[in-house]
């Protein structure tokens, strides 16, 4: 018996696709090439799935209408997506959570700390690895084969069409077994790239200072997104999509592990107090919006300072009014002791902060709103919440680029099928982030990572079955 | 086995205020915890954690008897082993609690029989046995007669078993109430030190008897073997304790009857005393059957191990009572009678000796937190995490 559908990836994507295929009626294999354990991708690491609803949902409050979404994914995108994909996806994400709860997801109301979220995203109860735990749990009990330690490295196709894959078989004693899994159709959702720090050098280059940004990246997800599958379509010639330096990348603790930080190391006081370089200078307005709006372009705004490091710098003031980062910060009683801490020049430390507090235009705080608290005659100003750092004890928290998920990817359409020269493959179909850049070309916005991955996963699913069902229509047309 | 080095840093930490190693763990995973808060909606503890920027000796008190131990938090946890931040919420927790009912026993003395409590309970089943086998030797030479008129009481006066039970029931709550006064009193400044309100006790009430926690806050239950839900363990749970608490009032009711109404044992099968006790006996009997199922098959990264024995002991003690309860009813008339009562009564006076010292203690603490718990979440949160 040919199998009908092989899924090569184990994260949300590759499990709706999987799910979809198999109650459509297909036999379908999942791979993933991590163990057990570790399964799931970066969908490990989620909470919620943006969502659009014309009224109010279950967890979900107010409306969040589709031309509202769009209009947010064509602002943080700043235009580097694709209306027709991009309004597909939104339109899914109004209708596949009935779906995802019949599949075992639960939704719980915005976490506390994210009620900016209640209106646009829907949390995931107990977060994404739950999420993952009940896809596997659904896709077990519907007869999917599911192979752990299993990575693809590459593909046979036969012009532009799907023959077989090549699996290596991460055996417990360390060996490998090689199989080759023939299928009559094939979904990609093996995710980006980000953990493959050679190809992240590769990509990022040499700066003017001479070094190179990204070894000093840490990955904030699963370490077995080496873009192995990724590398083999692009050399196969499948057409591709996006710039392989954009990323979903957010200003991390600086003492994170290197893979797996996950959320709990991101650090939220930014727009407290003050951010400064390894030259103790202030860099960018720290102000500039609602910081659930701005997380997503400090991880690159640290990763263009020198040593691709910054300090984030709060007072007394601060404490209590942001997500308790995980570990402890540098605390001094003083501001030149915290630069002496912080190993900064102190004297250029002083004069940023010396004059940062005094531009300080002190209105009615209010960090719920867009306040009135404000730099003058300080470069670059900070434009909310500017209060002089006057009150001991003071803490500073180190912090680097983080990466989330690359954005470079394969080019699809609204089947999903990847493309070989701007021709769609008939049984070869692209999910999750190895294609989110279509929809991202840069920026984010929160959640929306699982919505393609969702809508996406789906799509390719029932996409694969019909041609599944096509093939199988053609045999039969065939042998009569 | 802990070195002697780590009990005295224990010891220390106990009389200073300091952490004790389980706490220290509690405090550091709660600080990893409360940069997530993914498991918000599974139960009462990350609700309490979310309060708190940081961990001391009562949170880590109050939050460990707050947690029933459901897995949720495991098994949905992006940081739990083989990850470097090895979060096990359950286990952490499991380990303070059991260090919180040798802590707060009364008198402190005998708290030390938490820590071997396998062969507490050994030991007071052996004595309860061993006093009410000699018992019924001394009075009737034989184990295997059938009594004249007189049912039990030929065998063991009621007065007998009145003087035997009843100080020791007594001195059980006494002591159960004594160590939860104390935690109570220590946890209270800790959770916003307001007084109980009636809507608060009724909603903690609720919760207690429901088992609400167990619900995995989906309503659809919690773990046991894997990361599917099941009910399992809240129904059985269920049998179990309403079972011991319908035998309880048959016990009650039966003490009212000889008392107040003057109507002594034995009574019809439709009087009141049996029928609860029969109800009664039959679920407690389920119950624990079930418990103990589950327990040998649950997964082995939940709670903490070296409280197997304490669990299992706790529920086979409950199963002998019941059962040989059950059996005193079905062979009442028989020449066995006396032997089965000798040793059921045997089980029951182990039950009542080692109640304040054994796996009990969870269902008084676990009360008192879920009371301070209704009671901190109608005050005003200090914290003001709105904007991010």
């Amino acid at each position: 018996m040919t199998l009908d559908v092989l899924v090569i990836g184990g994260g949300n994507a590759a499990l709706c696709a999987a799910l979809m295929a198999r109650e459509a009626g297909c036999s379908v294999t999942l791979l993933e090439s991590a163990p057990r354990e570790w399964r799931g991708g970066n969908s490990g690491h989620t909470r919620n799935l943006r969502c659009m609803h014309d009224a109010p949902q279950d967890v979900l409050v107010d409306a969040y209408p589709e031309e509202e979404f769009w209009q947010d994914l064509l602002k943080v995108t700043g235009g580097l997506t694709n209306e027709h994909l991009a309004r597909l996806v939104i339109r899914h994400s109004a209708t596949c959570r009935p779906w995802m709860v019949k599949h075992g997801v639960r939704f719980q109301p915005s976490l506390s700390g994210a009620l900016h979220t209640a209106r646009t995203n829907a949390f995931f109860m107990g977060g994404g690895k739950a999420l993952v735990n009940a896809y596997y749990r659904s896709a077990e009990k519907l007869g999917v084969q599911i192979h752990y330690n299993a990575e693809v490295d590459s593909v046979e196709l036969n012009e532009g069409r799907f023959v077989a894959a090549s699996v290596m078989h991460k055996q417990a004693n360390g060996s490998v077994r090689r199989e080759r899994i023939e299928a009559r159709t094939c979904v990609l959702a093996a995710g980006g790239f980000e953990s493959n720090r050679d190809w992240l050098r590769e990509a990022w280059g040499q700066n003017e200072r001479g070094e190179y940004p990204a070894d000093q990246f840490l990955i904030r997800g699963t370490r077995f997104n080496q873009g192995v599958l990724l590398k083999h379509m692009l050399a196969q010639g499948a057409d591709r999509i996006g710039d392989p330096t954009q990323a979903h990348m957010v200003a991390i603790d600086a003492r994170a592990p290197l893979y797996d930080g996950g959320i709990c190391t991101r650090i939220d006081c930014v727009s407290l107090g003050v951010v400064v370089n390894r030259e103790a200078r202030r860099f960018y307005d720290e102000g500039e919006d609602f910081w659930p709006k701005r997380y997503a372009i400090w991880g690159r705004l640290v990763a263009q300072q020198p040593g691709q490091v910054a300090y984030s710098i709060i007072d007394a003031k601060a404490v209590g009014r942001f997500m308790p980062p995980v570990f402890e910060g540098t605390q001094a009683d003083s501001l030149p002791e915290l630069a002496r801490k912080l190993g900064l020049d102190e004297a250029t430390f002083m004069q940023t902060l010396n004059d940062y507090n005094a531009a300080c235009r002190e209105g009615t705080f209010d960090h719920t709103a867009l306040d009135d608290c404000h730099t003058e005659g300080v470069t670059p100003a900070k434009t909310h919440w500017a209060r002089p750092l006057d009150t001991a004890p003071f803490y500073a928290y180190a912090v680097r680029p983080g990466v989330t998920f690359t954005y470079l990817g394969l080019k699809t359409d609204d089947t999903t099928a990847v493309r070989f020269n701007d021709q769609p493959s008939p049984n070869l179909f692209v999910a999750g982030e190895m294609m989110a850049g279509n929809v991202l070309g840069k920026g984010y916005t929160a959640g929306v990572g699982m919505t393609i991955g969702t809508a996406f996963g789906r799509i390719a699913g029932e996409q694969a079955a019909k041609a599944v069902q096509a093939q199988k229509e053609g045999a039969e047309h065939a042998n009569a | 086995m802990q070195t002697l080095e780590a009990l005295t840093r224990d010891a220390r930490a106990l009389a200073l205020g300091e952490l004790t190693a389980p706490e220290a763990e509690v405090a550091r995973q709660m600080q990893i915890c409360n940069g997530c808060r993914y498991c918000e909606g599974f139960c009462a503890v990350f609700p309490a954690m979310t309060r708190r920027l940081e961990f001391g000796k009562a949170d880590i008190h109050y939050m460990a008897n707050l947690c029933h131990n459901c897995g949720a938090c495991l098994h949905a946890c992006q940081y739990a082993p083989p990850h470097d931040f090895a979060i096990n919420v359950p286990k952490a927790m499991a380990q303070v609690r059991g260090q919180t009912y040798a802590d707060y026993a009364w008198p402190p003395a005998l708290g030390s029989l938490y820590q071997r409590n396998g062969l507490t309970l050994s030991v007071a089943l052996a004595f309860g046995l061993a006093l009410f086998l000699a018992l019924a030797m001394l009075r009737q030479g034989t184990l295997w007669s059938t009594p004249v008129a007189g049912g039990f009481y030929a065998v063991f006066p009621h007065n007998l078993m009145v003087s035997l039970f009843a100080p020791i029931f007594l001195f059980a709550v006494l002591a159960l109430a004594m160590g939860v006064m104390r935690f109570w009193r220590d946890v209270t400044p800790a959770t916003s030190g307001a007084e109980l309100t009636s809507p608060a006790a009724a909603e903690a009430a609720h919760a207690a008897l429901k088992l609400k926690y167990l619900d995995g806050g989906h309503g659809e239950g919690c773990h046991n073997e894997d990361d599917a839900w099941t009910h399992a363990r809240r129904r059985y749970h269920h049998l179990t304790f309403y079972g011991f608490m319908l035998c309880f009032s048959a016990t009650s009711v039966a003490t009212l009857y000889h008392y107040v109404l003057g109507w002594p044992a034995p009574y019809d099968l439709t009087t009141l005393p049996k029928l609860l006790g029969v109800i009664g006996g039959v679920s407690l009997t389920v119950g624990t059957a079930g418990l103990w199922r589950l327990n040998l098959r649950r997964h082995p990264d939940h709670g903490d191990a070296a409280q197997k024995p304490m669990d299992r002991g706790f529920i086979a003690l409950l199963f002998l009572v019941s059962v040989t309860g059950l059996l005193l009813w079905l062979l009442g008339q028989t020449a066995a009678m006396p032997l089965m009562l000798a040793v059921h009564l045997g089980a029951v006076m182990a039950l009542f000796l080692t109640l304040p010292y054994g796996k009990s203690a969870h269902g008084i603490f676990r009360t008192a937190a879920l009371l301070r718990f209704a009671i901190e979440k109608r005050q005003p949160n200090r914290l003001g995490l709105g904007g991010e």
